[in-house]
């Protein structure tokens, strides 16, 4: 083994170790123990992942095999890495993101008596996308998959004794289960059509395939390549929380904050992004499913960002405005855009993450307090936490110089230049989700750190919410306060601690600038080998010859709609919240049908609990009831009733309880049975 | 291959002898004496088995560690043992199950300590025999044999409707085996007077004939899997049952069923298995997507997890009826994995009950608040039981889905369906039971696992997650006996016209 491929062991094992410690022995070493591996194992796992990205970056690809898994009849199973650029700047991210969210943790879980705990699930998650990321075949994909679904709904379900959480938590898991439901059907295909799981054998035999179809209805025949990559969608969309699987993310925000910014923005979500991108040469021999993932993502990216812009809860508002982000890196998968793709990912995953350690920050100083209507006016009294979200915001707006604007501009442009069935929809609904984008990121600046201080009356039961929406969402109430451990007391809001700020500024600053890397991320040959993109598809390469620099991309799009579209999004939101702060009520009321149905979320969690939840128990127990109980017990066992109870009175006499008498009837038995039949 | 020591028979009768020198301790006054003889009884049976997967030789086909005397000379019965790599793995499950049953009926048990280790050491001994038998009459002696002693457990130290319970697990199962009795005696004539199984492989049959016999065979088997629609004896049976039988049931004996296909119905009658594949296929597919729905609705845990199990066996039938490697790799592993996962389920409801004295998930909620570690091993076994990646439940499952896939894409849709429903079932049980806040005051009261509980749940636990990280061990011995198996069931043993 070469020094090198040590490194990449120590990557994931390293968080691993740290998982270990503080979950098995956390109570007996202590928070600051616990926190000091954990977050040890961390700064390892970062360090080693820079110089292994370093190292790919100077042309060293590995791909090999770790230790065989299993092997049954003529295929081997594998665990292996893939270290190229596309995993090394995954790894990158995850382990950035998730170092700072470690340190977060020491100051936001203070208080919290499952401290050990929470430190060892987030290195035990980190461990899991880590590996998820390095994988080399389908096998260890799908093992990560699941892995970091579990930590998710451990997460979600961190303060288990709330109802909500706990709901939550399971809804999570469900939901994800149903997406890796396709994802495993769609390893299978692999599998069978393959004979192998291994990547590189799987891409270089994909063109061979490709003419293949395969009838899954006697009569009709569906191109192979187009129902194996909507398979592997449908996982990708329960991971990355595309509609209709989305559902479970926004109510995931039950999880501590730190999670939402690890788990719910930065890196689990983004696993469904990073795994099309890894499978784009499948997917380019697809334009149907290039098509579905692309009209799915556009659903995703204007719809949920609508849901945003009616929340009241900071954490949710991020959350919407997540899912909007989501289908955006969706849409761009589907425009062949890979590289932008995972260049907003890599974006996304700053600026997510500062906005929810930033909400994060003013939980704490408003004492667990997370709807907007009880906030306001906070700028003065947070100024760090107030700058550091404000960056968050004009990135999540797109606006430059901010590291949104380069990767949300040129999924649009690629968009506008894709010519895969579906692109003009999905350019419509891209173009007009700017604009959203620009109004609820701005929105939320405003309605909590500016204008009137409403917090005072937060804490006072008796005196009705000072805001007069408080009717129209009353249902959203009290839905996901963190309520834990804090008492309540009057003194005015103040900056988070250290722990807490620091990581927010680090983060912040690749938000800013994270985005000049454009012209080597996505226009240059950064991914290599890592992404095909077909010939026939040109967007990128059309951008690439428009492109001419990080200035020369801001000054163009002074003259574009969208960057106007966002700049109108958030003068909307300063309009509505700054200058006329009562509008909003007015334009509620006014509007009260298409508020009632963003607030319900467009009715899907009530059908699913009706349809699905609901459909699945009655199902069940008329199987049970009619099915196992009338027909098979009564009728069908029951139905020799008499026999059975005729059987049992005459046993009953037998039942001595001595085992021999058993045993002695059972030999006579048998000798009774063979001597019948020789005689016969 | 030759050994000093008849590893086999002591597999089969150290535990039997333990079990009646454990019977002469006499009554609960010399309770603690009785539990001491039946624990060492169960460790040196579990000890004579490791010396088999250390010898075994898995490049080598056929079977091993053979060792046959004449038995009935009259009849041409004979004391005729041997195992592969299928059989191999079963007996290693069987003898550890039975030390962590001792272990975990150690102080659970005050009544009758005696009787209650004896049945337990003494249906070891008999399964073992079961695994290893290579004569037809020997394999049904063992085979039936075991019904006593799991008929007495339910019946004695079960719960309010053991009488019932144990009756319906008796009558179902004895009438279901009864016929391959009848098959097996036709077997002995067609060839030429042997029992030996390998005399009957070489049997031509026509197919009617093979179809008769399959469907004999079937009946025995199919009750002890078991498969849908003979399956509802298994949710009584376990409900009445204490802990301790429970686990044996769960983890071993219905693992006898599966054994039987693949040791009897595919080799002997390939061609009837074949042609009537389809038809378990179906069933199991019930089995994995009606039981999952019906194991969503229970409100006593054990009778969910009863259902579960017979929705995880669903893929053992599954994947042996698909003939191909993956497919009955997979379920083999399967049996093993649902051997460790379910026994750990029925421990960790053991271990609430005897807490509680209440199955009903209704009685619980908040446990986790109480019992932390207990909490986290119960979500380890339960994660496992939703198959999840990187426990042994996904293992076995995967592969059959894999298998399924080859022969037909729907038969991997509707088997994938266990991944949503499978999660849904248990993970809603755990909620219910382990979330949230203290429902009452006798959870209020709870005490966290002991050493002993937690000793019992830590080994299955290691396990369990062994196999999930690296179940190369378990599989390699599997290969050979596999190929020979499917090799076997390529070649028709229709007469030649």
């Amino acid at each position: 083994m070469t020094a090198m491929q040590k490194l990449y062991l120590l990557v994931p094992l390293a968080p691993l170790a740290g998982a270990i410690i503080a979950g098995l022995f956390g109570k007996a070493i202590g928070r600051r123990a616990t926190h000091t591996v954990t977050i040890l194992g961390m700064v390892v796992c970062l360090i080693a992942s820079f110089l292994v990205y370093r190292d790919v970056m100077g042309g060293n690809i590995f791909n090999g095999p770790v230790y065989t898994w299993l092997v049954s009849g003529n295929i081997r199973f594998e665990i292996g890495f893939l270290i190229d650029p596309l995993s090394a700047t995954m790894m990158m991210v995850v382990s950035f993101v998730s170092l700072m969210v470690h340190i977060y943790t020491i100051g936001y879980m203070a208080d919290d008596p499952g401290y050990q705990r929470f430190f060892s699930y987030i290195s035990l998650f980190t461990f899991s996308m880590l590996m998820l990321v390095m994988s080399n075949n389908f096998l260890q994909l799908f093992f990560g998959w699941e892995a970091v679904g579990l930590v998710s709904y451990l997460l979600i379900g961190f303060w288990y004794t709330r109802p909500t959480a706990i709901y939550a938590n399971l809804k999570a898991f469900l939901v994800n289960r149903v997406g890796d439901f396709g994802f495993l059907l769609g390893i299978a295909l692999v599998l069978m059509y393959f004979g192998t799981l291994d990547y590189a054998a799987v891409f270089a035999g994909a063109g061979r395939l490709a003419g293949n179809s395969i009838e899954l209805f006697p009569g009709v025949s569906w191109s192979l390549m187009t129902v194996i990559c909507i398979l592997l969608f449908i996982g990708a969309m329960g991971k990355s929380a595309q509609f209709p699987l989305h559902v479970w993310l926004p109510d995931s925000m039950e999880g501590p904050t730190p999670i939402s910014a690890l788990i719910h923005a930065a890196t689990m979500v983004t696993a469904g992004i990073f795994m099309v991108a890894r499978m784009s040469p499948l997917f380019e021999l697809s334009e149907t499913a290039l098509s579905f993932v692309l009209v799915i993502g556009a659903i995703t990216a204007f719809f949920m960002a609508l849901i945003a812009t009616v929340q009241y809860d900071i954490k949710r508002v991020v959350a919407y405005s997540t899912l909007s982000q989501l289908g955006y890196m969706t849409m761009a998968l589907g425009a062949s855009a890979y590289s932008a793709a995972i260049f907003h990912l890599f974006t996304h995953a700053f600026f997510k993450a500062v906005l929810f350690l930033g909400a994060g920050s003013v939980i704490i100083a408003m004492h667990h307090q997370q709807d907007m209507r009880k906030m306001g006016g906070l700028a003065k009294y947070m100024p760090i936490t107030y700058m550091t979200v404000l960056i968050g915001a004009l990135a999540n707006a797109g606006l430059p110089p901010f590291a949104g604007f380069f990767s949300k501009e040129t999924i649009v442009e690629a968009l506008h230049h894709a010519t895969v069935p579906g692109a003009g929809f999905a350019y419509a609904l891209a173009v007009a989700g700017v604009f959203v984008g620009g109004f609820y990121s701005f929105r939320l600046v405003f309605y909590a750190f500016h204008g009137k201080e409403r917090f005072a009356d937060a804490h006072h039961p008796d005196v009705k919410a000072a805001d007069a929406e408080a009717k129209a969402a009353a249902h959203q109430d009290d839905h996901a306060h963190d309520d834990h451990a804090h008492g309540h007391d009057h003194h005015a809001p103040h900056e988070s601690p250290a722990v807490v700020w620091v990581p927010l500024v680090l983060l912040a600053i690749p938000s800013v600038c994270a985005g000049w890397l454009i012209g080597s991320f996505v226009y240059g040959n950064y991914f290599g080998s890592s992404i095909t993109v077909h010939p026939s598809h040109t967007a990128m390469a059309t951008l690439a010859q428009a492109f001419h620099g990080v200035i020369g991309m801001m000054t163009h799009a002074l003259g574009t709609l969208p960057f106007w579209l966002a700049v109108a999004g958030a003068g909307t939101a300063w309009f509505l919240y700054i200058l006329r702060p009562e509008l909003p009520a007015k334009l509620r009321h006014r509007w009260g049908v298409v508020v009632t149905i963003l607030m319900e979320k467009y009715g899907l969690d009530r059908f699913n609990d009706w349809f699905f939840a609901g459909g699945a128990r009655a199902l069940g127990t008329g199987l049970w009831k009619g099915g196992d109980i009338a027909v098979i017990d009564n009728v069908m066992v029951n139905g020799s009733a008499r026999l059975v109870g005729w059987f049992a009175s005459v046993v009953r006499q037998l039942q001595s309880g001595y085992i021999y008498h058993y045993a002695f009837a059972m030999i006579i038995g048998v000798l009774l049975l063979l001597t019948l039949a020789y005689s016969g | 291959m030759m050994h000093e020591l008849p590893l086999l028979s002591l597999a089969i009768w150290a535990p039997i002898i333990a079990g009646v020198a454990v019977l002469f301790t006499g009554g609960d006054r010399s309770a603690q004496a009785a539990r001491v003889i039946a624990l060492i009884g169960a460790v040196i049976g579990f000890l004579v088995t490791i010396p088999l997967y250390t010898g075994f030789d898995a490049q080598a086909g056929g079977f091993q560690f053979v060792h046959r005397v004449p038995w009935i000379e009259s009849f041409n019965v004979w004391y005729h043992l041997g195992i592969d790599g299928i059989s191999l793995l079963l007996i290693l499950l069987n003898s550890l199950t039975t030390v962590l049953v001792v272990i975990a009926g150690w102080q659970v048990i005050q009544q009758r300590v005696a009787q209650y280790m004896a049945a337990f050491l003494v249906l070891s001994g008999l399964m073992n025999g079961v695994f290893s038998a290579l004569d037809a009459m020997l394999f049904y002696v063992f085979f039936e044999a075991t019904l006593i002693p799991m008929f007495i457990i339910i019946g004695v130290w079960g719960g309010p409707r053991r009488v019932y319970a144990a009756m319906k697990f008796f009558l179902y199962t004895l009438l279901g085996s009864l016929l391959s009795l009848v098959a097996l005696i036709y077997l002995y004539n067609a060839a030429g007077g042997s029992f030996a199984f390998a005399d009957f492989y070489q049997v031509p049959l026509p197919l009617v004939i093979q179809v008769i016999v399959f469907i004999a065979f079937f009946m025995a088997f199919a009750v002890k899997v078991p498969m849908w629609p003979v399956h509802t004896w298994l949710p009584d049976a376990h409900v009445e049952a204490p802990t301790g039988g429970s686990v044996v049931l769960a983890a071993i004996m219905l693992k006898l069923g599966g054994y039987g296909f693949l040791r009897l119905s595919l080799p002997i009658v390939p061609d009837a298995s074949l042609y009537l594949a389809p038809v378990v296929i179906g069933l199991s597919l019930i089995a994995v997507v009606y039981i999952g729905l019906v194991a969503l609705v229970q409100t006593d845990m054990k009778k969910l997890i009863a259902y579960s199990s017979i929705s995880h066996m669903g893929f053992v039938t599954l994947g042996i009826f698909i003939f191909n490697a993956q497919g009955v790799e997979g379920a083999v592993i399967q049996m093993i994995s649902h051997g460790f996962i379910s026994g750990a389920m029925f421990l960790c409801v053991g271990v609430l009950y005897d807490r509680m004295h209440t199955r009903q998930i209704a009685d619980y909620g908040g446990v986790a608040n109480r019992m932390p570690v207990f909490a986290a091993f119960f979500m380890l076994f339960a994660m496992a039981n939703a198959g999840l990646p990187g426990t042994s439940g996904f293992v076995g499952e995967f592969l059959v889905i894999l298998g399924a896939m080859k022969v037909n894409f729907w038969y991997a849709f509707a088997a994938a369906i266990t991944l949503i429903f499978g999660a849904a079932y248990t993970l809603w049980m755990y909620k219910r039971v382990m979330f949230g806040a203290v429902a009452n005051d006798h959870v209020a009261e709870l005490q966290d696992i002991n050493a002993r509980e937690c000793l019992v749940l830590g080994v299955l636990a290691v396990l369990v997650l062994a196999m999930g990280v690296w179940p190369q061990p378990f599989a390699e011995v599997l290969h050979v006996s596999v190929n020979e198996l499917l090799a076997h069931v390529s070649l028709s043993k229709l007469p030649v016209q």
